[in-house]
């Protein structure tokens, strides 16, 4: 999908660097990048209808004491909300939850989904069905998941517990339903992070491999030389969308504890504000919080990305 | 998350419409809870076949938590849903419902009807700044399920409940609500009521105080000592109940309803049942359990609002109540129906319950009880890490902040 892109820019620009560079866009050129312009356009408006609008209306929300059951008492706050939000345990509390859950299930998705990967890429045998049955979690609803997983932890239904000869439920303490959320996530999304992998691992030419088996490489050099540096662009895409996705936890930590025992989450938080609460003020400050922090995601990782192409131009 | 959130607005701002055809009997939705024992179906039939022609009462499900129910209620309301002719609303909506002028009040002949012969406490929980918002259909308060063959004299109060649960090892736990939500507040709300004291002081200031110190003191308590279940930080009803059932808790703290559930699904533990007082905090005072319930309310924006207060009256009266208790354990709004011979035999406490409803406490009335109550349950959520002095300093500077829309909870 979206590292098949990267790939494309990748060879793209190589031609362009054989070519010595006199900088003439030509007519064509030219043409053809109107001709873009144009074809994008429809979809550039119907983003900014959908999205642009509401992210511009949160904005301004955040800035107002705008409460539902309070429709008479709206007022122009300024920071204010920004204020009690940041200036507020629960929060940053919140924050770190989210980035331990991030950090942790993406890493362990990675070297799982990798194995996965490298599992259905060199499967000889029944490959379609291993590739089904790898990502079989990955088609389950994740409400339907994360049920399955409380109720096998829940004490009172659950068979974990006595397996384990745990004394306590583990949803009910801060560390193991922290772990349990972690292991949720990971069971339902290594697929997709497979999935991804695969499609990176596919563009790894076999003469490579070939070549370096010759001067005498063991496997492990070629993983480590040879696989690894030729798939950083899938790799970085894929830690990036799992890393979003990973930092906007919501269904499975609803489910599985709905925030309790400090294992809240900030989409939690900003459902409690917005939906349960219907303090769009604050709930609002929340979300364009939680919108700053993913962006800032985005931007760390497209500057490794930015890095690795250069690195392979060179 | 952001555009989701914006997207949603979107919904609810393009709203859902409908309502019912111009001829024919006009179709009222009612949007209530999935009562298991179909004694809603049941009074929905029974009015709409009384109506003759008038109406005929659909019911619309709502989830079965309090919390979802709410929220599926307010978006809808929100967006002004001419749809809603009917709400099953829980006793603690009243204000924030009124306030946002979603329902309609009832005035007149209409309010005379419903205040008469139908207890105080459940009118007081549909009145909101002298007005009454809402006709109690049903009403709801905690007894005491306790083991008969192992607690020979039901505790009186909770730390007796805890000396004896304690005595009892393995078989002596003592199941409550605990979780994070709101049946934690209920739990609190029914502790610092017995205590002596209240929630909030005013509508913009929050009391607690010693009493709350106390109420805490109990939670905590019972959180760290032997009889607490293991998984109480997550116990709600049902949990609770199954654990009554399973034979591993010797008490627990719940609604009048599981009554006949015991009695269908472990009939060996319903033989030893015994019910008693919820106890009480104040040793020789009794106690206060907070009251629950549904009132009906008419939505603001039903194109039916004369044929909606008429449903609601019928649905409400005195056959469709009695049905509702003998079948399906809810304790009525209407005072002399619990010495009724019927329900006596069906439900053999419902005095006990009616001197339980008589004397409840009840939970903030404000526009602003969700937030209060996010406030309780996230600053008592696990009870094992309350300290009672600074817990109570601490919820009441959270509540005190959320009374002014401001604070994160």
């Amino acid at each position: 999908m979206t590292n098949g892109a990267g790939t494309v820019a990748a060879q793209r620009a190589e031609p362009r660097q054989e070519a010595p560079g006199k900088r003439r866009p030509s007519e064509r050129a030219r043409a053809e990048r109107r001709l873009g312009w144009l074809l994008c356009a429809p979809a550039v408006l119907i983003m900014a209808a959908v999205t642009a609008y509401p992210i511009l209306n949160a904005v301004v929300l955040s800035l107002q004491r705008a409460d539902l059951r309070f429709p008479g008492n709206n007022e122009f706050v300024g920071l204010r909300n920004y204020g009690d939000v940041l200036s507020s345990n629960l929060w940053w509390q919140d924050l770190a939850n989210t980035a331990i859950i991030m950090v942790a299930s993406v890493a362990i998705e990675l070297v799982i989904g990798m194995l996965l990967a490298i599992v259905m890429q060199r499967a000889i045998f029944g490959r379609g069905p291993i590739r089904a049955v790898i990502l079989i979690p990955y088609g389950i609803i994740t409400v339907v998941a994360a049920l399955a997983w409380k109720y096998a932890w829940a004490a009172d239904t659950g068979f974990v517990p006595s397996l384990l000869n745990l004394s306590s439920d583990p949803l009910t303490s801060h560390d193991s339903a922290m772990l349990v959320i972690i292991l949720t996530e990971v069971w339902k999304t290594t697929p997709f992070m497979a999935l991804l992998l695969l499609a990176g691992l596919a563009l790894v030419p076999d003469e490579l491999h070939e070549a370096a088996r010759v001067d005498g490489a063991s496997t492990w050099q070629r993983f480590w030389r040879i696989t690894i540096p030729m798939m950083m662009p899938a790799i970085l895409v894929a830690l990036l969308f799992r890393a979003l996705d990973a930092f906007r936890v919501f269904d499975s930590v609803f489910i599985l504890t709905r925030g309790a025992n400090e294992t809240e989450s900030v989409s939690i938080l900003g459902y409690n504000q917005l939906i349960t609460r219907l303090n769009l003020g604050i709930g609002s400050a929340v979300s364009v919080l939680i919108f700053i922090c993913v962006a800032l995601i985005a931007v760390v990782f497209l500057k490794g990305f930015g890095r690795t192409m250069r690195q392979r131009q060179v | 998350m952001l555009a989701g959130v914006a997207a949603g607005v979107f919904i609810v701002l393009a709203g859902c419409g409908g309502g019912g055809g111009a001829k024919g009997p006009a179709t009222l939705n009612w949007y209530v809870f999935k009562d298991k024992s179909g004694s809603f179906d049941y009074a929905a039939k029974q009015c709409s076949k009384q109506s003759g022609g008038k109406y005929t009462i659909k019911i619309q499900l709502l989830p079965a938590d309090a919390d979802g129910q709410r929220e599926q209620l307010v978006r809808r309301l929100a967006a002004k849903d001419s749809s809603i002719d009917l709400i099953g609303m829980d006793v603690i909506w009243t204000a924030e419902f009124a306030e946002a002028k979603w329902i309609k009040p009832w005035s007149g002949a209409d309010r005379a009807r419903v205040e008469q012969g139908t207890l105080a406490k459940p009118l007081q929980t549909a009145s909101y700044k002298g007005t009454l918002w809402g006709a109690p259909l049903n009403s709801n308060a905690q007894v005491l399920y306790y083991r008969k063959d192992l607690v020979p004299n039901p505790p009186k109060t909770w730390a007796e409940m805890l000396a004896q649960g304690q005595k009892l090892g393995a078989k002596g736990k003592i199941e409550v609500q605990a979780a994070q939500y709101e049946g934690l507040t209920v739990w609190f709300n029914s502790l610092l009521g017995s205590a002596g004291g209240q929630i909030l002081a005013s509508p913009e200031k929050a009391a607690l105080g010693p009493p709350a110190v106390a109420a805490l003191d109990v939670m905590k308590k019972l959180a760290i000592s032997p009889a607490a279940d293991p998984s109480m930080s997550n116990a709600k009803e049902d949990q609770a109940n199954i654990a009554f059932e399973g034979g591993k808790a010797a008490f627990q703290v719940n609604y009048p309803a599981f009554y006949s559930t015991i009695k269908k699904e472990a009939p060996k533990v319903f033989a030893v049942t015994g019910i008693a007082p919820w106890p009480s905090v104040t040793p020789g005072q009794p106690s206060h359990t907070t009251i629950g319930g549904i009132n009906l309310g008419v939505g603001a924006f039903t194109k039916h609002p004369t044929e909606a207060f008429a449903a609601a009256q019928c649905l409400r009266n005195r056959p469709n109540q009695k049905y509702a208790q003998v079948n399906g354990s809810f304790a009525p709004s209407i005072a002399d129906l619990f010495q009724d011979p019927d329900v006596k035999k069906a439900q053999p406490f419902s005095l006990l319950l009616k001197v339980a409803l008589e004397q409840a406490s009840l939970r903030p009335v404000t526009p602003a009880y969700t937030d209060i109550s996010l406030a309780v349950q996230k600053t008592l959520s696990p009870p094992s890490g309350i300290d009672p002095p600074s817990t109570a300093k601490d919820l009441k500077s959270k509540i005190d902040k959320a009374l002014k829309s401001g604070g994160l909870l």
